[in-house]
């Protein structure tokens, strides 16, 4: 995996959040975005759907939609805009218990 | 008693409800941010611990300021603040709002918008890689998240971020490698006249710093091409004034041309629209106070890119304006229409400093992808024109370019020029791309009872 894309140059005086992400632990500090939180241990947030370069977000500012990843639950969170909370369990890609076209095609 | 919604809680929007407060009126304020501000001055999480003064440099004053007048407000319950909502949608007096807890509906009887502005942004070959970012989204890391967003920076663009960033950047201990303003040195030196006559200090402020970063900065640039590998940019490829290509090496880029009004908003409301020359951008048609349609009033960057003092002015006239068509006692406008008109006759200045380069964009090369979205490359949008005809809505349909999930916020000025280059017409004849409702995406689940 990528090392962290960002750099913190400030307010390093946090506490810890524990967070998973793709399954593996990490820790970001309170008051991270997802954003900050994921891309501080590696180097991209998601797979664009349209191309075959991987995305980081791009605005920062809720206008551009770049950023948007997966909840192992299924729910998907805007990364620029949610604050990390601790045990988020976050995911590059649809988690695997997301329902699939193929399941639903042989259910019909 | 009527009901007053205002959207958007940065300078313009802090100020209206400022004035329907003191008027004895409780608006309603719906902000995206989780702690009011807007962009600018746009605060970090609690807990953060920097200065105001390292925040927000010279304007530390006017954004605590600020502050402290909203969080009075709402302290004392003068305002209904929504924080963390976005308004989807709106309609007939009734606004759906997006928050945390999914969907309300809120209904209004007088609507303020102050929406603000995103960074114009112009594609350059391989801007869809991770790692590339508007200068707006490097500033919001720097100050909201104290991150910069990669070890060797290279920004390019035009306007008064550009340089103010780099400042910033290298104040925090950020490396910088190079920062690429695409203005020629004519533009400048025409746009600096009004500028230096309207405010001397800013305008002396801004060309000190200027002088700070003389090291990173290059003038009267062409950009050819971030180069890419599957992390992210490794370089930037220039042409100087003299034709002569250059390469700075970075792992991170930041580009912006001076700023777009969402106007998004504004357009579902029912305002009317101009192609604005000096901007380079359409934007809405109002008075002095804001009046854009029946009870809808804009203020701020969403109307005209006035910057944040103009924002506070704008805001106030705003409110003045609606208090004022309420037959309700309103504060003399007169000390804000000279404000705000000394502050466009700067903003007039900026535009013309730092132009939109069109020449760039409409000569860039048909692999480029245009929409970020979608992957839409400009070829693909050459060829679209080809049947589509030149008209931007058309184009949008057939072709995709502005129907992504940022609903053409990041490709539809650029776009314009493409398919009025293609049909070799003046930009304005193209048209401006209809606003469609959800401003924001909207889960279904927002939508949905728990109950059913």
């Amino acid at each position: 995996m990528q090392k962290g894309r960002l750099i913190r140059l400030a307010e390093n005086d946090r506490e810890q959040i524990p967070f998973i992400f793709d399954g593996q632990p990490f820790h970001g500090l309170a008051g991270d975005t997802v954003l900050t939180a994921v891309l501080m241990v590696t180097g991209v947030l998601r797979q664009a759907e349209f191309g075959p370069e991987k995305r980081a977000g791009f605005c920062l500012m809720g206008a551009c939609q770049d950023c948007w990843i997966w909840q192992e639950d299924g729910v998907r969170v805007r990364a620029c805009s949610t604050p990390l909370k601790a045990g988020m369990q976050l995911c590059s890609a649809v988690p695997d218990s997301w329902p699939t076209m193929s399941e639903h095609d042989e259910k019909a | 008693m009527k009901q007053i919604l205002i959207v958007g809680a940065g300078p313009a929007g802090i100020r209206a409800a400022k004035i329907f407060v003191d008027a004895g009126l409780k608006p309603i304020v719906v902000d995206e941010a989780e702690r009011a501000g807007g962009q600018i001055y746009r605060r970090p999480p609690k807990g953060f611990g920097r200065s105001a003064k390292e925040l927000y440099g010279s304007e530390a004053v006017k954004a605590v300021a600020l502050h402290q007048i909203f969080d009075k407000m709402v302290q004392k319950n003068q305002v209904s603040y929504y924080p963390s909502c976005s308004v989807v949608a709106l309609a007939n007096g009734l606004a759906h709002v997006l928050g945390p807890d999914g969907v309300f509906q809120c209904p209004y009887d007088k609507l303020i918008i102050a929406t603000g502005a995103t960074d114009r942004l112009v594609p350059v070959p391989g801007w869809q890689a991770p790692g590339v970012y508007s200068l707006g989204a490097a500033q919001i890391a720097l100050k909201a998240q104290g991150v910069a967003l990669g070890q060797r920076i290279v920004l390019a663009g035009a306007g008064p971020l550009l340089v103010l960033l780099a400042h910033q950047l290298i104040k925090a201990g950020a490396t910088l490698e190079a920062v690429l303003d695409t203005s020629p040195r004519t533009a400048q030196m025409r746009g600096v006249f009004d500028m230096f006559f309207s405010r001397p200090i800013t305008t002396l402020r801004g060309i000190w710093m200027r002088l700070g970063i003389a090291h990173y900065y290059r003038g009267a640039v062409t950009l050819r091409e971030i180069t890419t590998d599957e992390n992210g940019p490794v370089a930037v490829s220039w042409l100087d004034r003299r034709g002569r290509l250059h390469q700075s090496k970075c792992d991170m880029v930041g580009l912006g041309w001076h700023l777009r009004a969402d106007t998004h908003l504004a357009d579902l409301a029912g305002a009317r629209f101009k192609r604005d020359k000096q901007f380079s951008q359409w934007l809405p048609e109002t008075d002095m106070f804001g009046r854009a349609a029946e009870d809808v009033y804009l203020a701020g960057d969403g109307l005209r890119i006035v910057g944040a003092d103009g924002a506070e002015c704008a805001g106030s006239l705003a409110a003045i304006g609606c208090l004022q068509d309420m037959a309700l006692t309103a504060p003399d406008p007169s000390s804000y229409l000279g404000r705000l008109k000394r502050m466009m006759r700067f903003a007039k200045g900026i535009a013309t400093a730092f132009p939109w380069p069109e020449k760039m964009i409409r000569t860039l090369p048909n692999e480029t992808v245009l929409c970020r979205c979608e992957g839409v490359t400009v070829g693909q949008l050459r060829e679209t024109t080809d049947w589509s005809g030149p008209e931007a809505n058309r184009a949008k349909s057939l072709g995709r370019v502005g129907m992504g999930r940022c609903q053409g916020r990041y490709c539809q000025l650029a776009g314009a020029e493409i398919v009025a280059a293609a049909a070799n017409l003046p930009v304005v004849k193209v048209g401006r791309l209809r606003s469609q409702p959800p401003a924001r995406p909207a889960p279904i689940s927002a939508y949905v009872d728990d109950d059913s």
